[in-house]
């Protein structure tokens, strides 16, 4: 099978853009993407983009160029990047397609997303009365675990601060005042024991990346990233997911992220000792910590201590989020996983500036996570 | 006076609860696999079998986690009243049936706890325009020492 490398990558900083369509910050996207590869928009056979706002997301053709060219609408809630990747990528393994390009563009309005239970399949009265938010599950999630492995709140403040840090030196990241843990801390609460700046807000942003065979990527670049592995997993029966209303009692299931993890790892022939920076879904600072550990990053309890050494930091041992996560970039859901694709790829190249971690990285990782109890992992290499 | 209630779905939980009769939510359990569901679910997800039977859930468990809502969640879904007060919410253990999601009577998480027992009750938490309040359940911390 053939192997599929990342070419190019292309960034519309994330924000707020009042007047700007999303279907034009991905053409954007794209065209720096292009750009990036070095080739034009009519070579592109094919390709697969995401957008929770936007119905038709294929409709940005009409501002990339009308070439006939098949281009799929996919969506997998937070986890839709890891579904355009994966799908783009594999248009090139299986021989269908040997340029590709995902897309990934939103444009959110303020505040937490709203919706009926139902397009869940969830009955109406648990919105009715307060239960449907994703926010709550998140607290509900970090408190469970900072009472069985020993996380304090301290810490959930650090992961903030440091995450809004690296969006300070990312100019196109969108909350770029740097916080200390003491700001962080000192913010109101939305869902106990997580505060206001320990959460990602929802926002605008389009990213893309242009993907080619392994066998033709000298044409276009010196420094081809490799796609080693993409997964996606839904939910299983016991897990303590989002959105439900209840879950059985018995011996805890790992979440979706562990069996994509596992799955991305064994796939890739990589484990969890060989990632040198990786980007983990931060929908707010207790995510970053649970998604460490479901990542094999580092064992249950073990980031109290590694969080305080700085070992997630730009310089640590294993540094998370470095262009500063959700937290510091907001998120636009359809773009949010190619972002973190576009921050590895500019580590991997050593391209990243102020915020290239040191040494000679090989390996990047990045993993997402969403409703309704869905995650995508997917690993990359020089 | 009298204020009427209504409570927020039908067949949701027993209704209505009096002195001697407290209230049970309604879920259910597969004929074939013996999963319990809440809500009452005809399917069963676990086995895929189509045969479930009602099953009134114990409303005696404890608290396996909790936060707090401390903004007013977004309109709709959301119809509790436009003057938000801060509630808290958790997932509530029942003994070798299921943990469930629902509203706690107790807003302070410094007054929650992991382990705590907690009984259902059945709380208004809006007002129609007519007056009529709308129920739905919750949970109450319980005293340990209580039957």
């Amino acid at each position: 099978m053939t192997e599929a490398v990342i070419i190019g990558v292309g960034l519309h900083p994330f924000g707020r853009f009042p007047g700007k369509p999303a279907l034009d910050m991905g053409a954007d996207a794209v065209r720096l993407a292009l750009a990036d590869a070095g080739v034009n928009w009519p070579q592109i056979q094919g390709g697969y983009i995401g957008s929770y706002e936007v119905a038709n997301p294929d409709a940005i053709v009409g501002r990339l160029g009308l070439t006939g060219v098949p281009l799929r609408g996919v969506f997998n809630g937070c986890a839709t990047a890891g579904t355009a990747l994966a799908l783009a990528a594999r248009a090139i393994e299986t021989g269908e397609h040997d340029l590709t390009v995902a897309i990934g563009l939103d444009k959110h309005p303020r505040g937490a997303f709203a919706a009926d239970p139902s397009v869940a399949g969830i009955p109406s009265w648990y919105g009715q009365t307060g239960l449907f938010l994703t926010t709550h599950f998140f607290g509900m999630k970090i408190n469970r675990y900072m009472h069985e492995h020993g996380i304090s709140h301290e810490t959930l403040a650090r992961v903030a601060s440091k995450n809004f840090r690296n969006a300070a030196a990312n100019d196109k990241a969108w909350r770029r005042t740097p916080l200390t843990p003491e700001e962080v801390l000192a913010s109101p609460v939305l869902n106990y024991p997580l505060r206001q700046f320990m959460y990602c807000g929802p926002n605008e942003g389009a990213a893309a990346l242009v993907l080619c065979r392994a066998d033709q990527a000298h044409r276009y670049t010196g420094k081809p990233v490799r796609v080693r592995s993409t997964a996606l997993r839904s939910r299983r029966l016991g897990a303590f997911e989002v959105q439900s209303p209840s879950f059985p009692v018995g011996e805890p299931v790992d979440s979706p992220t562990v069996d994509a993890s596992r799955a991305a790892y064994e796939l890739a022939g990589i484990g969890p000792e060989d990632v040198d920076v990786a980007q983990l879904q931060d929908t707010d600072a207790g995510s970053e910590i649970i998604h460490m550990a479901e990542n094999g990053l580092c064992k249950d309890g073990e980031q109290e201590r590694l969080v305080a050494e700085g070992a997630t930091e730009i310089g640590g041992r294993i540094p998370v989020n470095t262009d500063g996560g959700l937290l510091g970039n907001g998120e636009p859901i359809g773009a949010s996983g190619l972002r973190q694709i576009h921050e590895i790829v500019l580590q991997l190249r050593g391209t990243a500036g102020t915020r290239q971690i040191p040494g000679t990285p090989r390996v990047g990782y990045t993993h997402l996570y969403g409703a309704p109890g869905a995650s995508a992992v997917t690993i990359l290499s020089t | 006076m009298t204020t009427t209630q209504t409570p927020v779905a039908e067949d949701l939980f027993t209704w209505p609860a009096g002195p001697d009769d407290p209230p049970r939510l309604i879920g259910s359990e597969c004929a074939d696999c013996g999963l319990v569901s809440f809500p009452a679910a005809p399917d069963c997800v676990r086995c895929a079998s189509t045969d479930s039977k009602r099953r009134l859930l114990a409303g005696r468990g404890t608290l396996w986690t909790y936060t707090t809502q401390n903004f007013r969640p977004p309109s709709p879904p959301y119809d509790g009243p436009d003057s938000f007060e801060p509630y808290a919410v958790g997932y509530v253990e029942l003994p070798g049936e299921l943990l469930v999601e629902a509203r706690l009577t107790e807003p302070d998480p410094g007054k929650l706890r992991i382990g705590q027992p907690m009984r259902l009750t059945l709380v208004p938490y809006t007002v129609q325009d007519d007056g009529t309040e709308v129920v739905t359940f919750a949970f109450a911390p319980a005293e340990e020492e209580t039957p």
